[in-house]
């Protein structure tokens, strides 16, 4: 999936590279091609326009980043390009009056003939092409962007075995887990979770659909769940036995998509935050017994407590 | 109970807050008998220290009795007398097994924060900011000791309060400042800052079999006290300190070099002192290390720059090709204290050292700000503040 999305993108980095080059180069012959309407500042806009989203495309680091911005160029031009067509008898009407303007007065030279409303056909057939492709690659990237992306690793020093025995047992995750209330096993590899979220309680059903002992765990959402996770943990020694390295990779759907992840991101509840002071849960438990209490975020920590906590005084609760 | 809380930028206040209570079960209880007030408190009291809340119980330093303990707690009994180090360590982590017990990647339940502001975590403090863990301080009548089983010494001779309290934090963090030194015979040891922790590094350099200690400050009553443990006063109001060392020196510079100053340091020239004060007090800096500047532009070629001092953040104009151009080393830490208790407690009993010098003040638990006034103005010769619940 990710392979051929970066063939498209380096196609059309390539594609705007050249038109862009083109139109900055020979502004006036480009002009003409695409059927004489503008005049060579638009032009070398056009291209300069191209060139940059090329940059975009073919620097690779996040190209769907730019994707709705190309969407947007590739509009622009497919009005000036409509406005060439449709414009052209106002244009012939107005040429006189141009002419005494310089600048505009370009205008005039580019001569409009049968021929041009033909190339500008042309142009705005393979505009609307790159227009099309373009649409597809925003939209995917933008259904990959609500998929969030989540890494996290921690060090614990116990065994390996001892790590991910710990793990396997999925009744165990609530107990550093913050967000999720509890985990029932169904069978082995079939598992019911319950989780808080804002106003609500969720529910959904997760199946191992990998495993390697003491190596890796792979889980997914079963289909219809009203929560969409995939995700692997693997563990791996520290060389000289400085113990057990557990690395967290997951996909889950945030509620509420982007907006959701900005406004958990400002309250503090930051996904990726939650995993990483998950796993350091997990590696207290592991490594002393039990999840530590501060006065200051006496529940355990939340990542939203780390925010707002309560003063550094004793709790209280017997007196 | 009665607690010494912190309710705003120099404002401390004696306040009535609910008992402690086991909330882990490796906790202690500890009924506190002496508490002290450390320099670093002052930090926090003047505001440099980021995520501290109003109401929170401060204090690092305290000893007593303890009188409950957690299910997994099997060495302390109710009745012992300990004292508590301030780092709060688990023992179990890579860290602890390797001894470096303040940077314990357990014990701050708030470690995402400091993350933010250090990079890592180090471990957690007692009443010491929420960036390291919001647990209460020991400048109360009770406190809730986690890792109970790792952390407290157990006292069980006849040692008064007064000689064995420091243990919790200045004399071994002295003492760490003056071991990061690598002393050989014939060494000359140049120490910032004649205050609690600078006196413990003058007489903990000399324990370590140094040739020669320089102590630097500006006030003569506490250069005093380090001339009676054998340094060398440098006053630096009435003098040029790197031409002195220079010429102390040989020309070459002391050996290893201790900043016992940290992050509030006083410099005598005046626009030197309000370039850093304004840029501390604008936040563009969060420390205004002329101790550190100096120590390590003063430090011999290939010589040891030692930083036990507290620092908070960001500094500037921080001279690294020095640094680099002449082979320094550069250390620092927080105490890792659990590593010392032994080894000082030893000393202690064997009278090779009395910490008991350092205190110029006792006053009552509910005397707390005055006492804070006292050490942070630097007022009746104050040193060191020891208050009693």
């Amino acid at each position: 999936m990710r392979k051929k999305a970066d063939k498209v993108e380096r196609a059309l980095g390539w594609a705007g590279l050249t038109l862009g080059a083109a139109q900055l180069v020979a502004p006036r012959a480009m002009a003409r091609l695409r059927g004489a309407n503008g005049a060579r500042a638009i032009s070398a806009a056009m291209g300069a326009r191209e060139l940059m989203h090329a940059a975009t495309l073919l620097n690779g680091a996040t190209p769907t980043r730019w994707a709705w911005s190309r969407v947007a160029g590739d509009a622009v031009d497919l009005v000036l390009l409509s406005r060439a067509m449709t414009g052209r008898t106002r244009k012939r009407r107005r040429t006189r009056m141009l002419d005494r303007t310089p600048m505009l007065g370009r205008l005039r030279r580019e001569i409009p003939t049968r021929n041009g409303d033909l190339t500008t056909a042309a142009a705005t057939a393979v505009v609307a092409g790159i227009t099309a492709v373009d649409l597809v690659t925003a939209l995917r990237a933008t259904r990959h962007r609500s998929l969030m992306s989540l890494h996290a690793s921690v060090t614990i020093n116990r065994p390996r075995e001892e790590v991910y025995r710990y793990w396997r047992d999925v009744e165990n995750l609530p107990n550093f887990m913050i967000h999720v209330e509890s985990v029932r096993a169904i069978d082995e590899y079939h598992s019911r979770w319950k989780a808080k979220a804002p106003f609500t309680e969720i529910e959904w059903t997760a199946e191992v659909i990998d495993e390697r002992p003491n190596e890796l765990i792979a889980w997914h959402s079963v289909r219809g769940s009203r929560v969409i996770t995939k995700g692997s943990v693997i563990f791996t020694d520290e060389p000289a036995g400085r113990g057990t390295v557990v690395t967290v990779a997951m996909k889950y759907a945030v509620p509420g998509g982007t907006l959701g992840t900005a406004i958990a991101r400002m309250l503090g509840e930051h996904p990726e935050q939650q995993v990483r002071d998950d796993l350091r849960r997990l590696k207290q438990v592991l490594e002393t017994g039990e999840v530590l209490r501060s006065d200051g975020s006496p529940e355990g920590v939340r990542a939203l407590r780390q925010a707002r906590q309560r003063p550094a005084q004793p709790v209280g609760g017997r007196s | 109970m009665k607690a010494n809380c912190w309710m705003g930028r120099g404002h401390v206040e004696v306040m009535d807050v609910p008992d402690p209570e086991i909330m882990n079960a490796r906790d202690a209880i500890v009924r506190v008998t002496s508490t002290a007030i450390c320099g670093s408190d002052l930090h926090l009291v003047d505001g440099y220290i980021p995520t501290v809340k109003k109401g929170d119980v401060l204090g690092h330093e305290f000893m007593g009795e303890v009188v409950e303990v957690g299910p997994d707690v099997a060495n302390l009994r109710v009745g012992d007398r300990v004292v508590v180090p301030f780092p709060i360590a688990c023992g179990g982590c890579y860290s602890c097994k390797e001894g470096w017990f303040s940077v314990c990647e357990n014990s701050n339940p708030n470690a995402g924060l400091a993350e933010k502001f250090l990079g890592h975590s180090p471990s957690g403090v007692f009443g010491y900011s929420h960036m390291l863990g919001g647990f209460a301080g020991g400048q109360a009548e009770y406190v809730r000791v986690p890792y109970a089983d790792v952390g407290p010494i157990t006292i069980e001779d006849d040692l008064p309060d007064d000689k064995v309290l420091f243990l919790s934090d200045i004399l071994p963090t002295g003492y760490m400042g003056a071991e990061m030194c690598d002393i050989k015979p014939g060494h000359t040891i140049a120490v910032w800052g004649a205050g609690p922790v600078g006196l413990f590094a003058v007489a903990s350099a000399y324990m370590l079999g140094a040739d020669r200690v320089i102590c630097i400050d500006r006030f003569d009553y506490r250069l005093r006290k380090a001339e009676r443990l054998g340094a060398f006063p440098l006053n630096y109001e009435h003098a040029d300190v790197l031409e002195m060392l220079r010429e102390m020196t040989g020309g070459r510079g002391p050996d290893a070099c201790i900043d016992a100053v940290g992050m509030e340091a006083h410099h005598p020239a005046m626009a030197t002192y309000t370039y850093d004060r304004v840029k501390q007090a604008t936040r563009l800096e969060t420390d205004r290390p002329f101790a550190l500047r100096e120590a390590i532009l003063a430090c011999r070629n290939g010589g040891v720059v030692s930083v036990v001092g507290v620092y908070g953040g960001l500094l500037d104009r921080f001279p690294m090709g020095s640094l680099m151009n002449r082979s320094l080393t550069l250390r620092g830490g927080q105490c890792h204290v659990q590593r010392y208790l032994q080894p000082l407690l030893q000393r202690i009993r064997e009278g090779q050292i009395d910490p008991s010098f350092v205190i110029s003040h006792h006053l009552p638990l509910r005397e707390a700000p005055r006492g804070f006034e006292l050490f942070k103005n630097k007022k009746d010769d104050c040193t060191k503040v020891v208050l009693t619940p």
